[in-house]
């Protein structure tokens, strides 16, 4: 976008030292200084490479049906009596390995998770941005629209889209369109908080002089928006995100829970979760726990993640 | 305006605490009282339910035999008449007087448009007569040996009461007005409802003018709906409620662990089962195309072996039912036990579908519910493992039952080429799964109505008609054993998964009366 | 302001038609709520019969406009399921969802911005560190499992607390409240915190991350520079700047409350409008979720309407802002 924008040289070589400096010092030193940080880098990123090798890692493939046996479900974890070494931590009620599912369902839902964030934090911060820039009747609608979004929460708009998908692709819809219709429903709940925060914040950095100045000289809005809006408002949005991402993996659970999530055969951890929960009183702890377990692990370090980013970011705070 | 008064009644209830040693017996269900119209759904716990407050010209009793309730004998004066006599000196909880004109206008309701319950009175075109106050005949257009099979369901409504409630109709299902008899009851039995909240809880006190004598000993029944079976689990275990129903199999070994709960298993009449589209020339969901694979019985005989239905039952199951050959309990028919299913056999399923032309298996998707029955979506996961082996690849939609029976019923056109389905026979008897799903059927279903994938033989067709006009009982169970043989062993037509068990959970403070058909009747339960 | 609150009702208005209509639209793809009417012998001509009663096979248009005009006099119709008026069944259920939702909302606040505010002034203290690892644990499980966990662990284990339901109600007018008894007041106690969880973290983690950053500004370091008291620097100033996002964020999570009573009320069977809307989802009860989601979209609008005035209230320039625009 800076390339097409007409751009007076003399702000080129403080925005470029703007960045090293972020990248040079800022982040690098408080992420080095940060043991929980570093900590919460570690565990995503095992777990996030664990889910997207999980066909190379995987001791068995639990989208392979021919491979299981209704005789070897609800085992226990392996170090438990009546366990099997095969299956290191036990198996579910079909009789899938649970180590592996758990590889495959966090695939699931990281990719569920990452999309809806992306989709709902670029329609929403787009949105939000014009909305509180342009004012007037664009803002109107644009907040009305909003309005209308957060009058169906996100498990409504979840039921209505799963059931519009259902009308449009008829019963032939397969595990793959479930999957986009998930990340469609999810990251169109979640816009409006961006749009609302970007908004807001807009609103109030518009009539600074520095905004009023940048206009008078000229500069195209779009650029205004990006250059000098923008920063103002990554810190409330990458916190929105991060909860965000850990919130959309759990929606995606909750529709499980109503029976909307994706199926048991291609499960995501929310999906095992809920399959899981079934087992908690009767004492298969492990067919939920371990999944449970998994996701709080993987919400919790995107949180920590997401914290200390806000922190490093935001110039207010330097 | 209702409301308010309805409103302080349930203060008044709150403030006016029972005496201190009065018994209440609080208990909760998956589903909700939906209304409280015996005619306005034909569904077990409904009846079930209004059973302890209305009452049939005949009742079952606690190992389902048909004895005499609001009538106390029957004859079969002639093959297409038949008389009952009534009880005397009964009286509806209003206090009206129970006659042959309430039996009369309760068979005219029932026969109304919006009668859910038309079937009951069969066949078609019978009609109920008054002979005198506590004499009615009932004359049939053909001879119908079972006559009152199903009447135990057939509630008897006052007469008066109906007329000056504006309740002479069951409420027309898309009617806007309020109906006071889906609200409000007012029966013969046992209980009375006092209050009814739809969806949340009722509230029932024994009918101290019963003309039965009571075994139960409670002051007050509070039902509530819990519908999360966690939940359900968790306020049995923690005691506040004394009895609920289901208790999901897998959490039957913690609440006979614990304390204060114990679980009560026993058969259930329904029946689960596979069925095939054998009726389109080419399936609507499949790989096949131009022909449909499961109109060769070697195909359909294949996916039976290759279902290993103990493992169904040891695992899904946890033993909680009994793997069936037929499609009826063998409670409900005596030669059943001639009948066995055939060794699991994946090696000769795929010689079969070898030899019908499928060496490497096809593509079909399969309709299952996810919220009816027991374990329903997890036994068709585990029938989709079994046949993946076989080289069958199953799609599996497995959906909520409104989503699943509008999509597989004929109300959908019957769109499903390989389904899971459950059924009871409503007469406990083998000719109403003849005719619900073994006669042959057209596209609008007349015919075999729940016939789903069209299963149809003439010589079935045949014996179906004659079974029920057939009054000798050794001669009609032999001519439904051949229709059986036929239908299983012969074509292959459906394959039946087992009967699941009930599992009821119960306070170990209850005295609990389970019926195999899964009506909960409190008036045979007891807490000490 | 007048002309400011007269246009957001007219908006407001063409939002709840936008809600009714795609409510209305979306719903005929849920299922078809004849087969929850009947029971499953009833032939195919009388199901085609009550299709045709119930108005189902009309355009969608006439069904909508017909729906409209019945809405407007508060007309929804009767419960396919229970064959009563749903108005009668939501001015049932919705004191138990208000209810639910305040006491929850309440829970999140008075919990949740003493915690924000105590770790943001002591960052380093292993109690902020607690506060924040636990509140974190709160929301990385889904809700639906944290209300069984806690069913499980009290009523169920410990043997306190109820474990499903509202306990004794008292009724005052229309209204019934579980607030006036010991049971009702008992009962709440498990739902509450289940859907308060969420928004209490997310409600400490916003009046955290604002607080640290309106302690960083210049103004502040001014006011401490002139002498004036941790005190009166940390509440009168500092808390007083976060609270501007912590009411957008707090006023739209009312509705996340609402929505998310949904999966609590289905946990604890708590009779309220959530629950009513989720059993009628599953059985096609067409009335109940086309009143319930007007009820809600109403409820949301007049929540927007009140986030967007006290904003103009608290924050100026946005009074002026909106007053030119």
């Amino acid at each position: 976008m800076s390339a097409q924008a007409p751009v007076p040289l003399a702000d080129e070589p403080q925005r470029r030292s703007r960045l090293a400096a972020v990248l040079d010092s800022d982040i690098a030193y408080s992420f080095l200084h940060s043991k929980v940080t570093i900590a919460a880098a570690i565990v995503a990123l095992v777990i996030i490479a664990a889910a997207m090798l999980a066909p190379l890692i995987a001791p068995h493939d639990p989208y392979d049906l021919r491979t299981l046996s209704l005789l070897d479900s609800h085992n226990p974890p392996a170090w438990l009596t009546g366990g099997d070494a095969r299956y290191l931590l036990g198996t579910d009620d079909q009789g899938r390995d649970v180590f592996s599912t758990i590889l495959y369902g966090s695939r699931q839902s990281i990719l569920i998770g990452l999309m809806a964030t992306l989709f709902a934090g670029c329609l929403g911060i787009a949105l939000g941005l014009i909305a509180g820039y342009a004012g007037g009747s664009l803002d109107a609608l644009i907040m009305r629209a909003a309005d209308i979004q957060s009058t169906f929460p996100a498990i409504l708009i979840a039921m209505l889209i799963d059931g519009t998908s259902r009308a449009l692709f008829g019963e032939q819809r397969n595990d793959q369109t479930v999957f986009w219709v998930m990340v469609l429903a999810i990251g169109l709940s979640f816009w409006v908080q961006y749009a609302r925060t970007v908004r807001g914040s807009t609103l109030v950095e518009k009539n600074k002089d520095y905004v009023l100045a940048a206009r008078l000289i000229g500069i195209h809005p779009g650029l205004i928006l990006f250059r000098h809006v923008l920063p103002n408002v990554v810190g409330p949005v990458l916190v929105i995100a991060t909860i965000n991402l850990a919130l959309a993996i759990i929606t995606e659970a909750t529709l499980s829970f109503l029976g909307l999530g994706l199926p048991s055969t291609e499960p995501s951890l929310g999906t095992l979760i809920q399959i899981g929960q079934k087992y908690l009183f009767a004492g298969e702890w492990w067919i939920a726990i371990f999944p449970g377990i998994t996701l709080a692990a993987l919400v919790l370090a995107v949180n920590l993640l997401g914290d200390w980013l806000r922190d490093a970011l935001n110039p207010r705070l330097r | 305006m209702k409301l308010r008064a309805f409103a302080l009644a349930l203060a008044l209830a709150v403030a006016t605490t029972l005496p201190a040693s009065a018994v209440t017996f609080r208990f909760a269900f998956q589903g909700d009282l939906k209304s409280l119209d015996p005619y306005s759904l034909n569904e077990t716990f409904t009846h079930g339910m209004l059973g302890n407050v209305y009452e049939g010209l005949t009742k079952r009793d606690k190992d389902l035999k048909i004895i005499p309730g609001l009538a106390t004998s029957w004859e079969q004066v002639e093959p297409t008449r038949w008389r009952f006599h009534l009880r005397k000196g009964v009286k509806f909880q209003n206090g009206e007087d129970f006659t042959a004109d309430d039996v009369v206008f309760s068979a005219e309701r029932s026969f109304k448009p919006a009668s859910d319950i038309k079937t009951r009175i069969q066949p078609a075109g019978t009609k109920a007569m008054k002979v005198d106050d506590y004499t009615v005949d009932f004359v049939l257009p053909s001879p119908n040996p079972i006559l009152p099979y199903e009447w135990d369901t057939w509630y008897i409504l006052s007469k008066k009461w109906a007329e000056a409630n504006g309740s002479v109709e069951p409420q027309p299902q898309a009617g806007q007005q309020q109906s006071y008899a889906a609200l409000h009851a007012n029966g013969t039995g046992p209980f009375i409802i006092t209050e009814h909240q739809a969806g949340v809880k009722t509230v029932f006190k024994p009918n101290p003018n019963w003309w039965g004598k009571p075994e139960h000993n409670f002051d007050e029944v509070i039902f509530t709906t819990i519908s999360n079976d966690a939940t359900r689990v968790a306020a049995l275990l923690s005691g506040d409620v004394d009895y609920a129903d289901p208790i999901p199999l897998q959490d039957v070994e913690r609440v006979n662990a614990s304390a204060n709960a114990h679980v009560l298993q026993g058969p259930e009449l329904r029946t689960i089962f596979l069925g095939f589209d054998q009726y389109r020339d080419e399936l609507k969901y499949s790989n096949v195309k131009g022909k449909n694979p499961f109109k060769d019985v070697r195909v359909r005989k294949a996916f039976y072996l290759a279902i290993d239905e103990n493992a169904i039952v040891d695992k899904v199951m946890r033993k909680a039912a009994v793997a069936s050959a037929l499609m009826i309990s063998p409670l409900l028919f005596p030669l059943a036990k001639d009948f066995t299913r055939p060794a699991t056999d994946p090696a000769e399923a795929k010689k079969l579908l070898t030899e019908a032309g499928y060496p490497n298996g096809f593509e079909v998707t399969m309709d299952c519910p996810n919220d009816r029955y027991v374990n329903d979506e997890a036994i068709c996961q585990a029938v989709t493992a079994m046949l993946a082996r076989v080289g069958i690849k199953i799609n599996l939609l497995a959906q909520p039952k409104a989503k699943y029976f509008a999509k597989i019923l004929v109300s959908g056109g019957y769109d499903t080429s390989f389904y899971l389905l459950g059924w009871t026979p409503g007469s406990f008897d083998s000719w109403n799964i003849l005719a619900n799903m073994y006669r042959c059927r057209d596209e609008k279903g007349a015919g075999g109505n729940n016939n789903v994938g069209n299963y149809c033989n003439p010589k079935v067709e045949e014996l179906t008609k004659e079974v029920l006009v057939e009054a000798d009982t050794a001669k009609r169970d032999k001519m439904i054993e051949e229709a059986y043989k036929i239908g299983q062993e012969q074509d292959w037509g459906y394959i039946p998964l087992h009967q699941q068990a009930l599992a009821w959970g119960a306070s170990k403070k209850m005295k609990i009366v389970q019926r195999a058909d899964n009506q909960i009747l409190f008036y045979w339960f007891r807490k000490e | 302001m007048l002309a400011f609150i007269i246009r957001r009702l007219l908006q407001a208005i063409v939002v709840m038609l936008t809600v009714a209509l795609i409510a209305f639209t979306l719903f005929r793809f849920v299922g078809d709520p004849v087969n929850q009417m009947v029971g499953i012998e009833t032939s195919a001509e009388e199901r085609a019969q009550l299709r045709q009663d119930l108005g189902l096979n009309d355009p969608v248009v006439f069904q909508f406009v017909r729906f409209i005009g019945n809405a407007a006099r508060l007309n929804f119709g009767s419960s396919y399921q229970f064959k009563t008026p749903v108005i009668d069944l939501i001015a049932d259920r919705l004191p138990a969802t208000l209810e639910l939702a305040f006491v929850s909302a309440l829970f999140s606040l008075l919990v949740g911005i003493p915690m924000g505010v105590y770790t943001a002034l002591h960052q380093r203290s292993i109690l902020s560190n607690v506060f924040l690892a636990a509140s974190l644990i709160g929301i990385s499980l889904p809700t639906f499992l944290i209300g069984i966990l806690l069913i499980f662990l009290f009523p169920v284990t410990l043997h306190i607390l109820p474990s499903f339901g509202r306990g004794d109600v008292v009724h005052i007018g229309f209204w019934s409240t579980g607030l006036l008894t010991a049971s009702g007041l008992k009962a709440l106690v498990l739902p509450a915190v289940t859907l308060g969880l969420f928004q209490m973290t997310l409600i400490m983690r916003l009046v955290r991350g604002e607080m640290l950053e309106v302690l960083r500004t210049d103004y502040i370091k001014f006011a401490r520079a002139r002498g004036l008291s941790d005190r009166a620097v940390n509440f009168g100033h500092a808390l007083k700047n976060t609270l501007v996002p912590v009411m957008t964020i707090a006023g739209l999570q009312l509705g996340s409350i609402i929505a998310f009573a949904l999966i609590t009320e289905s946990v604890f069977q708590w009779p309220g409008m959530g629950l009513l809307f989720l059993r009628a989802v599953q059985n096609v009860d067409i009335p109940i979720m086309s009143a319930y989601l007007l009820l809600v979209a109403l409820i949301f609008v007049i929540i927007n309407l009140t986030v967007d005035l006290l904003y103009a209230v608290v924050d100026p320039r946005i009074r002026i802002d909106a007053r030119t625009a």
